[in-house]
């Protein structure tokens, strides 16, 4: 018989510590799946965040680096420098990557830093039990909202695809979606050209993830996949931002 | 030796560097140390090297802790208060064991301080400054000529134990210039680095760099193997100068540009028939108890001359540990100890001791 399904090569198999249906497991599969793809795990470097995904250094097959809470664009930085025929990619969640690491990202987009960025916004912070993140809607109760997310207290969620595409850096910014096949299917094709992007050496591309955290959301793992489509792509719309390709 | 060069001291550090085979280098721009900076930025990229700007100390430190994982020779350079921007990067380096080299040229703080030189920052490097349990070694250049020495053996050092080395200066010796001498041929050993992050080729299992270990007996495990290889390096690479120590009544204890006035504190005293002694930690961790074994007898007491309020002092005293008595000078916020200064408290010990 042929094979239809395999695990991809480049996850390796062990258990993975995330709580059910937290889509982080989807989204570590698409990026295992596009390194296999392009044969380039035994030339890719990954960066682990501060997080959830804090030891997905343990699933990735490619050599690893952890770095600290939102530098992971600056030590991929420093990696790519160093190895510039190499692949170098980042995994980061909302708040290392939109809070406390927001001149790292901000600063390696501007200088098109040819790094690949998978960013997973789930609106809070999950490691940590739930706090408010940058991207937190208005009005979202989290455990430093107990009231909700309000504009006076708190300010506005952050759209990262937005404010980087603005820079003149970056070569392909996307954001995509894990709440049905379909858009898992179009989010693997945007995972796949952000690596192919650097692979061109074009420049510096992000593809940010909307994901669910149904633990602290108080959602059963269906109902958040429901809440990515009601609540959250209404402020995040999906999309392609920057495509240099594209240009004329 | 080779070619003398009539150079500034931070351009030495720079180019003693790119002679160790440093040839990345992640700085941000802060006085008096940036002449590195400068420095790195006209000559890596005519020599395939890697010179980069940050946009903060805070980037500049995870630059080299990348750069470090692939295992290249990796520099950031800054002045005190860009290193405590870094401390966070520095205290990961260390639980990562990745080899890096760190350059302070102090100046007066605390907080923004002011730009003049100081040693205020002899605990922040010798006792932490980051978080957790770790080591710098931390080595003390007293002129370029030893700038230029003592960089090419951080970087050695570095590799050979997986540790960040830190080069300690100050405001005197980064912007003073002198005549050094250069090397035709450098000593640059090599080290294994396989465990380097550096991509796998499809030959070897994956390398992790990593300082997370939530299950803490492994973490305290990977804290024994640090700390045993912190005992290794107090051991192996305790370094020194003792200088007129033989018939010292009172023996001077300073580091950097503090022991070459010093140096001529002695030279006065010796004119007034006095007989003072120097003891100049060239490593300021590990602290070089060994040498003070060697003289604890021969003087009265111990005069402890430092640019702070009193910090290396507190390292005098844990190892005479009461044999003798151990007094202190210094100058603050940017002012310099003088001939005088010294020679004031020493008349005023012996006024004690008489």
């Amino acid at each position: 018989m042929a094979v239809v399904f395999k695990a991809p090569k480049a996850l390796c198999d062990v258990p993975m510590h995330y709580c059910p249906g937290c889509t982080h497991g989807i989204a570590h599969r698409l990026v295992a799946e596009a390194i296999d793809e392009l044969e380039i795990e035994g030339r890719t470097v990954g960066v682990s965040p501060v997080g959830c995904a804090y030891n997905n250094y343990l699933y990735f097959n490619c050599d690893m680096v952890q770095a600290a809470h939102g530098r992971a664009p600056a030590v991929a930085t420093g990696i790519k420098r160093s190895l510039p025929d190499n692949i170098v990619f980042t995994y980061q969640g909302d708040g290392d990557l939109a809070a406390i690491g927001t001149a790292e990202i901000v600063h390696a987009a501007t200088r098109g830093e040819n790094i690949t960025v998978i960013f997973i916004n789930n609106t809070i912070y999950g490691m940590t039990s739930g706090q408010m993140a940058p991207t937190t809607l208005l009005g979202q109760v989290t455990t430093t909202t107990p009231y909700g997310r309000d504009a006076k207290l708190n300010g506005y969620p952050v759209r990262v695809c937005e404010m980087l595409s603005k820079l003149e850096g970056p070569a392909y910014i996307e954001r995509v979606s894990l709440h049905d096949v379909k858009h898992v299917r179009k989010a693997k094709a945007a995972v796949k050209k952000a690596f192919q992007v650097q692979i061109a050496k074009k420049g510096f591309s992000l593809v940010e993830i909307l994901s669910t955290c149904p633990t602290n959301w108080g959602l059963n793992p269906v109902e958040a996949l429901k809440r990515i489509e009601k609540e959250m792509i209404p402020h995040y719309p999906l999309g392609v931002f920057v495509d240099t390709e594209l240009e004329v | 030796m080779g070619q003398k060069l009539l150079m500034k001291g931070n351009e030495v550090i720079a180019e003693a560097a790119i002679r160790a085979g440093c040839r990345h280098y992640f700085g941000y721009p802060i006085t008096p140390q940036t002449e590195i900076a400068h420095y790195m930025a006209k000559k890596l990229p005519k020599i395939g090297g890697v010179f980069l700007q940050a946009e903060s100390e805070v980037a500049a430190i995870n630059m080299v802790y990348g750069a470090a994982s692939t295992g290249k020779r990796v520099m950031t350079s800054s002045s005190s208060p860009g290193i405590s921007l870094k401390m966070e990067g520095v205290s990961y380096i260390a639980g990562a064991q990745l080899p890096a080299v760190l350059v302070n040229i102090m100046r007066g703080g605390p907080g923004l301080g002011g730009i003049q030189p100081s040693q205020s920052d002899y605990f922040q490097a010798t006792k932490g400054g980051g978080h957790g349990d770790y080591r710098m070694i931390v080595l003390a250049p007293s002129s370029v000529q030893e700038l230029y020495e003592l960089t090419i053996d951080a970087f050695n050092l570095a590799d050979k134990y997986r540790i960040m080395s830190m080069i300690l200066g100050d405001g005197v010796l980064g912007q003073m210039m002198e005549v050094v001498e250069f090397r035709d041929e450098e000593k640059v050993e090599t080290y294994d680095k396989s465990w380097a992050a550096c991509g796998h080729d499809n030959k070897r299992e994956h390398n992790v760099v990593t300082s997370i270990h939530i299950d803490p007996a492994v973490l305290e495990q990977w804290n024994i193997n640090l700390q045993n290889k912190y005992q290794t390096i107090s051991g192996n690479e305790q370094r020194y100068e003792l200088y007129n120590c033989e018939n010292a009544e009172i023996i001077l204890v300073a580091y950097g540009s503090v022991a070459r006035i010093c140096k001529g504190a002695i030279k006065e005293a010796k004119e007034q028939g006095i007989n003072l002694g120097l003891m100049r930690p060239i490593t300021l961790w590990p602290f070089p108890t060994e040498g003070f074994e060697k003289i604890i007898d021969i003087p009265c007491a111990f005069l402890t001359v430092e640019m702070s309020s009193g910090q290396m002092v507190e390292d005098v005293k844990l190892t005479v540990n009461g044999r003798k008595p151990v007094y202190f000078t210094g100058r603050m916020g940017g002012m310099i100890p003088t001939v005088k200064n010294i020679m004031d408290k020493v008349m005023e010990i012996r006024e004690k001791h008489r």
